[in-house]
């Protein structure tokens, strides 16, 4: 296990504790704001946002690299047919369901072992975009 | 803090939808799978997601007044709608980790289109499942 590794996984502890602690593990919390009951969720991600806008756009003036290595990139995608169609869908599929890949995973952590179908269902469509929309 | 700390210390961007097509790419020879990218992240992904597993039960074993806790949403939706997350993310190159913190971080218009769709698609599909009396 490299240095990487290792921040990683701390990262991840974080990351999921943070996410059980605002409640997001919990499908039913993760409806109600979809069903516009209360706005945690959103504060939730404006905050997690504001804290990684810091980190890709402010600490990269005063720091040249990054502390292990690589380089400071901020994330881009382009914007294409499927980017749309697919946040679509994914926006369904949260809606009928509350979970997403993140809050899906904290979900195991803390014992909600039904999430473990939704996780399977989850690969099963990310194999079938790859085998068949894949390109 | 978990994707901010990681990107100071590494520059990597630890979202987690590509978590599921870069373990396939353990599986699977189909070439979308095998690209060099997925190759390269797939094993640091899976550092991040046994983190995310472990910092949520730790949660759960110490600070939660309720310990652990199993949701009652029905199986069906967990299912199908699981499947539209997995193929939907994918399609979309992003997830609310992905598009929702790290592309809105990075100012990437991109991911904030995709932010507002599926939070509009989001919000009118659980309207309208617990319109048919569907709960929760």
């Amino acid at each position: 296990m490299n240095n990487r590794n290792v921040i990683l996984f701390v990262g991840g502890l974080v990351f999921g504790f943070g996410l059980a602690w605002g409640g997001m593990a919990k499908p039913e919390v993760v409806l109600s704001f979809l069903q516009l009951k209360d706005y945690g969720l959103i504060l939730l991600m404006g905050v997690a946002t504001g804290t990684t806008f810091i980190a890709i756009n402010i600490i990269p003036r005063f720091v040249a690299k990054p502390i292990l290595g690589g380089e400071f990139k901020p994330r881009s995608r382009d914007l294409t047919r499927n980017t749309l169609l697919g946040a679509v869908i994914f926006g369904i599929g949260w809606g009928l369901s509350g979970q997403c890949p993140g809050s899906s995973l904290a979900s195991i952590g803390i014992g909600n072992l039904m999430v473990l179908p939704g996780i399977a269902a989850m690969f099963l469509g990310a194999y079938v975009m790859g085998r068949f929309f894949g390109s | 803090m978990g994707v901010a700390f990681v990107y100071v210390l590494t520059g990597l961007h630890a979202t987690q939808s590509s978590l599921f097509s870069t373990t396939i790419s353990y599986f699977s020879k189909i070439p979308y799978f095998q690209r060099k990218s997925y190759l390269e992240s797939r094993e640091w992904r899976l550092f991040f997601a046994v983190g995310v597993i472990l910092g949520a039960a730790i949660y759960a074993l110490t600070v939660s007044p309720e310990g652990f806790w199993t949701t009652r949403v029905q199986l069906w939706r967990i299912l199908v709608g699981g499947f539209l997350v997995g193929l939907g993310t994918r399609l979309s190159s992003g997830c609310t980790s992905g598009h929702g913190i790290s592309g809105i971080a990075s100012l990437s218009t991109t991911s904030l289109f995709a932010v507002i769709t599926f939070i509009i698609f989001g919000v009118i599909t659980a309207h309208v499942v617990q319109f048919l009396g569907v709960l929760p």
